[in-house]
């Protein structure tokens, strides 16, 4: 079995928003047609994402600290979208995992977004038709790309490589790594749903440091003591080094 | 959720047409046993099949507006093993043809005797093709229902009472409205159709108000902490992604203000219940058929309000990623 995933690394992301913006590029572009964006420079724009950067504040003030937290499909591995879309518009390829909408089947209801708790699934204000993420796919098979280059554009774009790109179910790959070693995990888990997708948590690098650690207890040649330096004739553990 | 105005009349126009031909067809049925006097074929039961036509075609139409793209809406028909609304689209025009069959029999008057029993009850034909489309009529009433019931993510929607909600508003309304068809027809089906109704609504009062207390007292599975999955009793939104709105923040909301949404509650409360029961009672002790009519009206507007307030009370745990801009 194969299921590509993205892995989110919160420890990592800055909350640049290129992955938004990339993803927006390369799909907008794409074969379903492009993303709306209405009224991108006036009053109450709008338009249609596959990818958004969320900013959380954990804790109280001045204990705080923010999460910049990229959403988008999670591409679940029993994606409750699919059964539920009356079309077959909706549906998770076999052979990559990935959850797809048929732009030429799909009639618009939103069925599918009621039944996503992630709200990954948005409906297209021009074409009216549901959109979202496609790990893109127009992208990663792609021959005439260099092979380094056959990554959803997210990934691409990411400059501080918080976001991952492989297959989970390659227990050697990346992503399998990542998860397995630093505690990658599954959002909403409550529903079943098994996303693909994982994020890394935040991790804080810590050590504990005991005062006589700070201070070096035994010091033969007086250096680093505090000022006045200690006078020549001072006892010292090693009278021949002494100056 | 949004409270999207084509879903609400499609539920309430086809629940009250589904409920009237339960009551023409219970109607028919204990004519037959000789519990009720037989009706003139072709006023009632014909133009009574007509008016359930009407408001199920009403109901269809209106729900194309919900779609976004209506010219694709014959695609909806392929995915019936593992989609309720694939089912119901299969199952709407199922009804409408068995019902207008039925019409059509009691216009026609071919309307053959199929059975004979000894105690000369006999099984005509419209029986026969009746009893279909009351089977229809109940799965027309599962499928409409589970299309809610079954996503366990709305976890307000997510019960069996969804179901039992639906069926009996839309009996109750039918039987209010055949309470009105009957008077205008000058039969005397007014007490039966009217006294059911009366039944009917206090049934589904108890378990609206059952359905009400279990919201209510509902709690989440979904928080903020299991949505980002970081363990933590303070977590605030303080960016949702972009400043304008998107469909995250249309389709999920009901944009109403506490106020309104409250009082919607009770506006359907009153509208859907007692109001119309007291005008059925009225309309059939002082023998008024524009009471009756009313009874039905209050009542269909009432309905209105209590699938608004069904939507608007449903919160989508995809919320907790859209708390602030």
């Amino acid at each position: 079995m194969t299921q590509l995933a993205l892995v989110i690394d919160l420890n990592v992301c800055v909350g640049c928003h290129a992955c938004v913006t990339s993803c927006k590029e390369w799909n907008t572009s794409g074969t379903a047609g492009f993303l709306a964006d209405e009224n991108p420079y006036a009053k109450d724009p709008t338009g249609t994402f596959f990818n958004r950067v969320q900013t959380f504040e954990i804790g109280e003030f001045p204990n705080t600290e923010t999460v910049h937290f990229p959403q988008s499909c999670l591409h679940c591995e029993d994606p409750p979208c699919v059964p539920v879309c009356p079309t077959g518009a909706s549906y998770k390829r076999e052979e990559d995992g990935i959850v797809l909408v048929d732009s030429e089947k799909c009639i618009g209801c939103s069925y599918c977004s009621w039944a996503c708790p992630y709200g990954a699934r948005e409906l297209d204000e021009n074409q009216k038709i549901m959109k979202k993420c496609t790990l893109c796919v127009d992208r990663i098979y792609d021959e005439t790309l260099p092979e380094a280059e056959r990554k959803p554009a997210c990934v691409m774009a990411c400059p501080t490589e918080a976001r991952l790109f492989g297959d989970v179910d390659d227990p050697e790959s990346e992503v399998a790594t990542a998860i397995r070693e630093s505690g990658g995990y599954q959002l909403m888990p409550e529903w079943g749903t098994k996303p693909a997708n994982h994020y890394l948590p935040r991790r804080k690098a810590s050590i504990t440091i005991h005062e006589d650690e700070l201070v070096r207890a035994d010091n033969p040649l007086k250096k680093e003591r505090k000022l006045p330096m200690p006078d020549e004739d001072d006892p010292t553990l090693d009278e021949i080094t002494s100056w | 959720m949004h409270p999207a105005f084509s879903v609400i009349f499609l539920t309430t126009l086809i629940g009250a047409g589904q409920g009237l031909f339960l009551a023409l067809y219970t109607g028919q049925l204990f004519s037959v046993f000789k519990l009720l006097p037989a009706q003139d074929p072709v006023n009632f039961y014909a133009y009574g099949g007509l008016l359930v036509l009407v408001l199920l075609v009403a109901g269809l139409f209106s729900s194309f507006f919900h779609l976004g793209r209506p010219e694709r809406a014959w695609r909806s028909a392929a995915m019936w093993r593992t989609s309720w609304l694939s089912r119901e689209v299969i199952v709407l025009p199922a009804l409408m043809g068995t019902v207008a069959a039925w019409g059509l029999i009691h216009f026609l008057g071919w309307n053959p005797v199929l059975l004979t029993f000894r105690a000369g009850v006999e099984i005509d034909l419209s029986l026969l093709v009746g009893a279909i489309a009351t089977l229809i009529c109940f799965a027309l009433f599962l499928c409409t229902g589970m299309i809610y019931a079954c996503i366990k993510m709305l976890q307000e929607w997510a019960t069996p009472l969804t179901v039992v909600n639906y069926t009996l508003f839309g009996a109750a309304s039918g039987f209010m409205l055949a309470t009105g068809f009957a008077a205008w027809q000058g039969t005397g089906l007014v007490n039966f159709y009217g006294g059911s109704a009366v039944v009917l609504t206090t049934l589904v009062f108890l378990t609206r108000a059952a359905s009400l207390y279990r919201n209510s007292r509902l709690k989440h599975k979904s928080t903020l902490e299991t949505a980002i999955g970081i363990r933590h009793a303070k977590i605030q939104q303080k960016a949702q992604g972009a400043m304008g709105g998107s469909f995250n923040t249309r389709h999920f909301f009901h944009g109403a203000s506490p106020a309104k949404y409250r009082s919607i509650k009770w506006y359907f409360l009153v509208l859907v219940f007692p109001l119309p029961l007291l005008l059925v009672i009225l309309g059939m002790t002082m023998q008024i058929s524009g009471l009756l009519w009313a009874a039905f009206l209050v009542q269909y507007l009432g309905l209105l309000m209590e699938r608004w307030f069904f939507f608007a009370q449903a919160n989508h745990p995809q919320n907790l990623y859209y708390q602030t801009v």
